[in-house]
């Protein structure tokens, strides 16, 4: 769908459009494919591992992806079907598959995603499971949890949010005098560094609230060497807390660029009776408020001193640094829930974002843009969904930014441009500590803000014949 | 350590235990590995839940095609297969670098039930006029070779309306492994072979086949071959170039490395051209050298000089590597190593690599090993050594515990097995920034083996603390 309406653009970045819009043909994609996102959240899941039902090519990418990303092992299963099970269907592969990891990873849940070549021969794996479970009803059965995730329909982060979803739909129990109401919350953070999750665990013990966080890849996707190769590796989200989920207190989900039907607050709420707070993912000052705010009115009780602290912290970072940064110009580029908290952070500390690209296309980016940071910019950025890096790279070149905010994919965009790249956001595989990076919430925020700060001096410094060494 | 008592090779999936050996006498083999007539079952699909470390027909496809650096590459299907291909290898050009942009149709639904064609002959379109390549792939996925879509019929149609090669490759991911992949690329790129004129070249000539000048890797070797005296008239694929290839026909000899990508495009050639190939490594010392003498020897009786000059180059490249390795292996003597690779051909150069490090390989494996590939590396291993077609993280983790090794060569698939059991990496798959071929490969090689090997971290990971208390509480009860 192409969506080359432009909005106002700041005066120093001259107009040119380089690429056709009626491209057909993608270059150099701004996103991943659906079935990648899901991996990531079966993978947060206590006891778990992920089960791409398809070829085998899937899972080896994606592990292979997700692993120069994260640094650790991520055994995805598949069902690898052949060119006889494409035409005559991949139940017998799946049921095989799933034993399979049942046994030998002693797995106490799959989650199953389907792919393009599933979804497309027609493979109903509801129902494979059901005759699954029924077949093997006398052995111990895991938790299988499925969801639909063809990869010709959004990116990895429908996918994630697909698999989220699905998790809500599909494990927690009805509230009954054995799974009464509980003054538990769950958190659904969405695709966050194991870093932001573990501040998230802190952040609610300090409140009081015990937490489900779904889905919990902090330590599985950042673990600690072992005595032992683990097999699955420790952590997750406890599956006895999925089972609660139904009968917590309330729900708090973030996503600005999430649309009802995906949100698995929602499904909480209508199917169990969670009141669902949905909040924009908490980057930036104002963001993180609205969240630290729901949490005070959720636990009834006022701010803890250290978060109070944190905030002044890094109100008064704002004032040291506000001078290195004002009236830069920087273009974001990531999914579109990334991109929103980093350009309402980049708005709040006098940074112009005069490009937010994405490759997602939830067709609310312009509108959440607007929300954070029309009241904080004369103009509002170029905002371009469903775009793709050869497009970015034609943008930059033409706005000349002095910084670029995004993932190891615009690394040679960057170099061209001569501007320094934070990266943020996933994949960083050209850097080290992605998953120890933290972006939300006031520490988070800080965290950025200084990555930022640092940015701009370091290019200066290099860049100055004088080479001082006080800024 | 001491030797340990007939260790027993974990069968982790029974389906699979024909798809591991044990060599020698040593190790009761009979057991628990395959039977002791060596027979490793192999080239068979993966087992579904095993997390097989391989890709599919796609990778294969995609890996052997993608150096070209002037022609480009569209990957007709769904955004996945063409994101994740994106520039993941290293493979250098010396000019353009088409081959580092990542093409796709980027089917959607709607595509999927309407057809691809309509877009795929856009998508051609518009890329071959925006990027003016010398030829185009078009490689097919899984859900196209599913809904049916001609690609042979729109590559056609484009190839007429803009007079240049569009190349379909029958690339669907489910086909079959990595190995039907290189069978389509090779199918494909043999289109290309044999349409342009070679009255120019040499008869003194080779084609260097099955190199993806990955850190200029192919630029060593083409240097070797030069200073012999010999006309390097194209290099598949690495530093690629479409019309090098049209013209590849006219070299009277085709070398072959990593026999699994290339060897199909070789024996096309063969029968097509009666174009002789040589089987070759550029690994390791003595495979290096033998490439070299092979070449030579080939030439020998129009070129009578030419094996003094390959001499001299072994002597000269070999004189100044020899003692560097020295220092290396004064502390890596005694060491084991584990390999696990794509193609078991590799495997062969690497055994002897470490055997020049004092190092003895106690594992060695392959995604894509052919029967022959096999039984060559049962016969060259040393006695207990483990050998695995096909294998996953679940029996790799296992079998390098019971041996006990102190470095595992493999892809960034493998590292993550290797550093949470505590030991050294060497990546020596496609990603890989060093160059390892050629005699300064070795050096390289040796280098960061020993960098890795090393390094104090070890000795402060849980798996080594541990037993390094159990050995001091052993002697202490000993004592």
């Amino acid at each position: 769908m192409s969506d080359a309406t432009t909005l106002e653009r700041t005066p120093k970045g001259p107009t040119m459009k380089t690429t056709s819009p009626d491209f057909v043909s993608t270059t150099n994609a701004c996103k991943l494919c659906t079935p990648l996102g899901a991996s990531i959240v079966f993978r947060g899941i206590e006891d778990a591992i992920p089960f791409l039902h398809g070829s085998q090519g899937c899972a080896t990418y994606m592990r292979r992806y997700i692993i120069s990303h994260f640094r650790e092992p991520m055994d995805i299963a598949s069902s690898s079907l052949g060119e006889k099970q494409a035409i005559y269907g991949g139940g017998p592969n799946l049921k095989q598959g799933i034993l399979n990891v049942m046994k030998k990873y002693e797995a106490k849940m799959v989650g199953i995603a389907t792919t393009c070549l599933t979804e497309t021969i027609g493979d109903d794996v509801a129902m494979l499971l059901h005759e699954f479970k029924q077949e093997f009803g006398d052995l111990e059965l895991p938790d299988l949890v499925h969801v639909s995730t063809p990869s010709y329909s959004g990116s990895h982060m429908e996918g994630f949010q697909a698999a989220v979803k699905a998790v809500c739909d599909q494990m927690p129990l009805p509230v009954t005098a054995e799974n009464p109401r509980h003054a538990g919350v769950n958190l659904l953070p969405g695709f966050v560094s194991p870093e932001d999750i573990r501040n998230a665990k802190d952040i609610f013990e300090r409140f009081n609230l015990p937490v489900t966080i779904l889905p919990d890849y902090s330590e599985t996707l950042d673990g600690e060497i072992l005595d032992d190769y683990q097999k699955l590796p420790p952590g997750g989200t406890p599956r006895t807390s999925l089972k609660a989920m139904g009968a917590a207190r309330a729900t708090v989900e973030f996503g600005a660029t999430l649309h009802p039907d995906q949100s698995g607050a929602a499904v909480l709420q209508d199917k169990f009776g969670v009141p669902a707070h949905r909040l924009p993912t908490p980057i930036g000052l104002r963001a993180s408020d609205a969240f630290f705010h729901t949490l005070q009115e959720i636990a009834g009780q006022p701010m803890p001193l250290r978060y109070a602290r944190e905030r002044g912290r890094y109100l008064d970072a704002l004032v040291d640094g506000h001078k290195y940064i004002s009236g830069k110009r920087a273009v974001v580029y990531g999914e579109e829930e990334l991109v929103v908290g980093l350009t309402g952070l980049l708005a709040e500390i006098g940074i112009i974002p005069v490009l937010v690209a994405s490759g997602g296309n939830s067709g609310l980016l312009k509108e959440k843009i607007a929300a954070v940071c029309g009241d904080l910019l004369r103009e509002l950025p170029d905002v371009r969904p469903n775009i793709d890096f050869f497009e970015i790279e034609h943008e930059t070149k033409a706005l000349q930014p002095d910084l670029i905010l995004g993932n190891s994919k615009g690394h040679r965009i960057a170099r061209d441009a001569g501007a320094p790249l934070v990266r943020v956001g996933f994949p960083i595989h050209d850097r080290f500590g992605a998953a120890r990076m933290p972006h939300l919430f006031y520490t988070g925020t800080q965290s950025l803000f200084d990555r930022i700060v640092n940015a701009i001096i370091e290019k200066r410094q290099a860049d100055n014949p004088l080479g001082w060494s006080y800024v | 350590m001491t030797d340990h008592a007939t260790p027993i090779t974990p069968v982790i999936f029974e389906e699979r235990a024909d798809q591991i050996h044990v060599t020698g006498p040593a190790t009761g083999a009979g057991e628990t590995g395959a039977a002791s007539a060596f027979d490793l079952a192999c080239n068979r699909p993966s087992l579904a839940g095993a997390v097989s470390q391989r890709a599919c027909t796609f990778c294969g496809s995609r890996v052997v095609l993608y150096p070209i650096a002037d022609a480009l590459h569209l990957v007709h299907g769904p955004i996945g297969c063409a994101a994740y291909t994106w520039d993941i290898r290293g493979a250098m050009s010396s000019g353009p670098e088409l081959h580092r942009l990542s093409f796709s149709t980027d089917l959607q639904e709607r595509d999927v039930i309407f057809g691809g064609e309509t877009k795929l002959y856009k998508a051609l379109v518009e890329l071959i006029d925006r990027h003016q390549p010398k030829a185009a792939f078009v490689y097919s996925t899984c859900i196209v070779g599913i809904i049916g879509d001609d690609i042979q019929a729109v590559c056609k149609k484009v190839s007429e309306e803009k007079s240049l090669p569009v190349l379909p490759v029958q690339s669907e991911g489910f086909k079959g492994n990595k190995r039907a992949g290189y069978e389509a690329a090779c199918k494909a790129m043999a289109q290309l072979a044999g349409t342009a004129d070679v009255s120019d070249v040499s008869p003194l000539s080779i084609n260097i086949l099955g190199d993806f000048n990955l850190a200029g890797e192919i630029w060593v070797i083409r240097d070797y071959y030069e200073r012999m005296g010999l006309q390097v008239v194209a290099t598949i694929t690495g530093d690629g170039r479409v019309d090098a290839i049209r013209r590849c026909h006219g070299a009277a000899l085709n070398l072959v490395q990593c026999n699994g990508a290339t060897q199909p495009f070789a024996k096309l050639m063969q029968e097509k051209y009666g174009q002789p190939y040589l089987r070759v490594s550029y690994f390791g010392i003595e495979d290096m050298a033998q490439a070299l003498y092979d070449v030579a020897e080939f030439f020998k009786d129009k070129d009578p000089a030419i094996m003094d000059r390959a001499r001299a180059i072994v002597a000269e490249e070999v004189g100044a590597l020899l003692p560097k390795l020295r220092e290396f292996r004064r502390d890596l003597e005694g060491k084991k190593a584990a390999i696990y690779v794509g193609g078991a051909f590799k495997a062969f150069s690497l055994i002897k690599a470490f055997r020049h490090l004092g190092m003895q390989v106690a594992l060695v494996g392959s995604q894509t090993g052919t029967k022959e590939d096999y039984e060559e590396l049962a016969a060259i291993c040393d006695p207990g050594t483990i050998i695995v077609d096909d294998s996953n993280p679940l029996e790799l983790s296992a079998f390098i515990k019971e041996k006990d090794v102190d470095i595992f060569v493999g892809g960034v698939k493998e590292r993550p097995i290797a550093y949470k059991l505590g030991i050294g990496f060497c990546d020596h798959n496609h990603e890989r920034k060093e160059c390892l071929e050629g005699f300064v490969g070795m050096y390289n090689f040796a280098l960061e083996v020993h960098r890795t090997v090393t390094s104090p971290v070890w000795r402060f990971m849980p798996r080594r603390a541990a037993k390094a208390a159990a050995i001091a509480n052993c002697t202490e009860a000993t004592i």
